[in-house]
């Protein structure tokens, strides 16, 4: 079975924050308005966070971890979030009460709250993607429905899912080709080649969690921050 | 009847609350009221709008409702816990104090329940708790105490008012309706009287664990995860000793209150405060004591993450709630509960309230930190509740209140068959015990034995 990853190459970002734009279009991430974001509740599932030091600044584009061991999934009372076989950490906004624990356990903030109703369903969006009510908490998924789509396409074709076929929109729209998805399981893939780059780290790798995010920086492997 | 009637006149003062009703009463309940609607009005926008109507945000996405949330369930440690040990302990002075904790207990209970679910983005789906409940979620675990620790106080709170409502049915001449059917029938038997002190034995032993299990699964909210200043052994204790620490607390506020009010100088001594304020003393020293260990281990530790959030604590943002925290819960109650030699009464009451507040910001400094200082890189507003939480909170405040006022309006906050029990059966009872303890001095035995050869 598939174990889907991600490879984020920090030497190539450039921060232009083309992924944060695909990602919102493609997945219906609402526009939270000035007022709201100004209190802090952007919505953004892919989220280029600053890190800023003495020596430089780095941009960390920072989507759903998808650990493979995740915090989130533990502390939930409803089965509304948790680990599907092929290692994507799914949210049911259908199930989901709103308690906002998932939130409180995940170590990477990747979870977002709809602290009112943001959108109503309306032309141009994404019919693949279901538009989230208010007081549910909502997450990057991997493009999950492009998986559905890849699996429908291969189905038809008669053939088996090949490397490409299923590739998320932050991966797609990245100009710099910084960001790379893929098959961690299928040692072939560049995804997994990379993940064994000595260039490759992961962010909170001593906590446990296992993200399948995977970054590459020059400076941090080396251990230098 | 029960008991007879002169023995009755002698606690008239306990019937007076029930009897007669003065526009003081009117009066609290009005302003009871007005808190209340504050509230209401509050939740309404609140359901209407959802929570963007608070000042929850990313990161901090749980603010006033979890921390009232871990308060008021602390608080009603209180009632049963105490009561339960102080009988079990067959603490004589007891007696006029242990119905009055219970229905803290009881009361204070439902708001704090009620905070999870006014904290819930989607209350209409509450119920999905028990459809798709998830057992390793420690929430569930919250549920299930929160239910059992309810349950079992009701019971424990309504056993020792059967007496008393009988006595209500047979005397009072008003609710004789509502009276003669919560009485189920008592009529003072010594085989009735059995069969209840048997009850409330149980109950009082069953009530103790349940009590220590309710604040445990409420600190695993926060320990079970991996976030710094949250993910912590020492939680589990540390939380059912703050949660005794406030109960005493407020015990002791609603005693001084209730002694003023009904003028029950006569049953509610300055020795009672004095014994309270000494335990208070003890929890104050435990209190400090579990803190002290839980930052210092957190500071020799040294962990980046854990020190962002000591260090937001002890000179950051929250600088003002964490040293008013540290002066409320230690610094007065210790000036204050030192010496009770004389003012006991005002002295344990001054303490009190200090730890009441301090212990609702020691909430807060637990809650609220942690989510302020995310791991990763993100841009951080500062917390600041709505008038939707404060609305919210006050109302909470008055609600609870408001339905101790009402039970002190329908039923006996003193235990009226208990304060003649401990006159009739309680002296005896004591002398009797107290010689037990005494080593005999019966007609010692003939020696024999190893005596008779050293002889």
């Amino acid at each position: 079975m598939a174990l889907w990853g991600m490879v984020i190459d920090l030497d190539r970002c450039t921060g232009c924050q083309a992924c944060v734009m695909a990602c919102k279009a493609e997945n219906n991430v609402p526009a939270v308005g000035a007022k709201e974001a100004g209190l802090g509740r952007t919505i953004s599932w892919m989220q280029v966070l600053v890190e800023e030091s003495e020596e430089r600044t780095r941009f960390l584009p920072r989507p759903c971890f998808q650990c493979d061991d995740p915090p989130c999934t533990k502390v939930c009372p409803v089965y509304a979030t948790y680990r599907d076989p092929e290692g994507i950490v799914a949210q049911v906004y259908a199930r989901c009460i709103g308690c906002r624990f998932c939130m409180a356990g995940c170590p990477y903030n990747a979870k977002y709250f709809n602290w009112r109703r943001y959108q109503q369903e309306a032309p141009g969006q994404n019919p693949d993607v279901s538009v989230r009510p208010k007081g549910v908490v909502e997450k990057c998924t991997f493009c999950h429905h492009r998986l559905q789509k890849a699996r429908d396409r291969v189905r038809a074709e008669r053939r088996e899912l090949a490397p490409g076929d299923y590739v998320t929109a932050c991966a797609e729209a990245c100009p710099t080709r910084a960001i790379t998805f893929g098959d961690l399981s299928d040692a072939g893939s560049d995804v997994a080649k990379l993940a064994k780059s000595p260039r490759a780290f992961r962010v909170g790798e001593e906590l446990g969690t296992k993200p399948k995010v995977i970054y590459l920086s020059e400076t941090e492997a080396h251990g230098r921050a | 009847m029960a008991v007879p009637d002169a023995t009755l006149e002698r606690d008239a003062a306990l019937f007076a609350p029930i009897a007669r009703t003065g526009r003081g009463f009117y009066l609290t309940v009005a302003v009871l009221g007005l808190a209340i609607l504050w509230g209401a009005i509050a939740y309404w926008t609140q359901f209407n709008e959802g929570l963007g109507v608070t000042g929850l945000q990313q990161p901090v996405s749980w603010g006033f409702y979890v921390t009232n949330f871990v308060f008021f369930i602390g608080i009603s440690h209180a009632g049963t816990l105490i009561s339960a040990i102080l009988r079990l302990s067959r603490a004589e002075w007891r007696r006029p104090i242990t119905r009055m904790a219970e229905v803290i207990t009881v009361m204070v209970l439902f708001i704090g329940a009620g905070q999870i679910l006014v904290d819930l983005g989607r209350p209409d789906r509450l119920f999905n708790v028990i459809r798709y409940g998830r057992y390793q979620s420690p929430l569930l675990w919250d549920a299930t105490s929160i239910s059992a620790y309810l349950t079992a106080s009701m019971f424990y709170l309504y056993l020792p008012l059967i007496p008393d409502i009988a006595i209500l049915r047979d005397r009072l001449g008003k609710r004789r309706f509502l009276y003669s059917v919560l009485a189920m029938g008592w009529t003072g038997s010594a085989h009735q009287q059995k069969i209840l002190n048997r009850a409330i034995a149980i109950m009082a032993v069953l009530v103790i664990p349940i009590a220590v299990s309710v604040h445990t699964v409420v600190s695993f909210v926060f320990s079970m995860t991996i976030q710094p200043a949250w993910h912590s052994s020492i939680f589990g204790p540390y939380f059912v000793a703050g949660a005794i620490f406030s109960g005493i607390a407020a015990l002791i506020v609603a005693m001084a209150i209730v002694r003023r009010i009904y003028h029950l100088q006569a049953y509610l001594k300055p020795i009672h405060f004095r014994y309270l304020g000494h335990l208070l003393l003890v929890m104050t020293l435990l209190w400090f004591y579990l803190t002290f260990a839980e930052y210092l281990t957190g500071y020799y530790g040294n962990e980046p993450e854990e020190m962002k959030v000591f260090w937001s604590k002890f000179t950051g943002p929250f600088w003002p709630t964490f040293w008013a925290m540290l002066a409320l819960n230690f610094v007065v109650p210790m000036a204050f509960l030192v010496n009770l030699r004389n003012h006991a009464v005002g002295k344990t009451v001054v303490a009190s309230v200090a730890v009441v507040l301090g212990m609702w910001l020691e909430r807060f400094n637990i809650v609220v930190p942690t989510l302020s200082n995310p791991r990763l890189p993100f841009p951080v507003t500062h917390y600041w509740p709505t008038w939707v939480e404060w609305g919210e909170t006050a109302g909470s405040f008055g609600l609870f209140i408001l339905l101790y006022v009402l039970f002190v309006k329908f039923f006996p906050i003193i235990s009226i068959w208990e304060i003649q029990e401990g006159r009739e059966a309680g002296l005896k009872d004591v002398e009797e015990r107290l010689r037990t303890y005494l080593p005999d001095d019966t007609t010692p035995e003939p020696a024999h034995g190893r005596a008779r050869v050293t002889t």
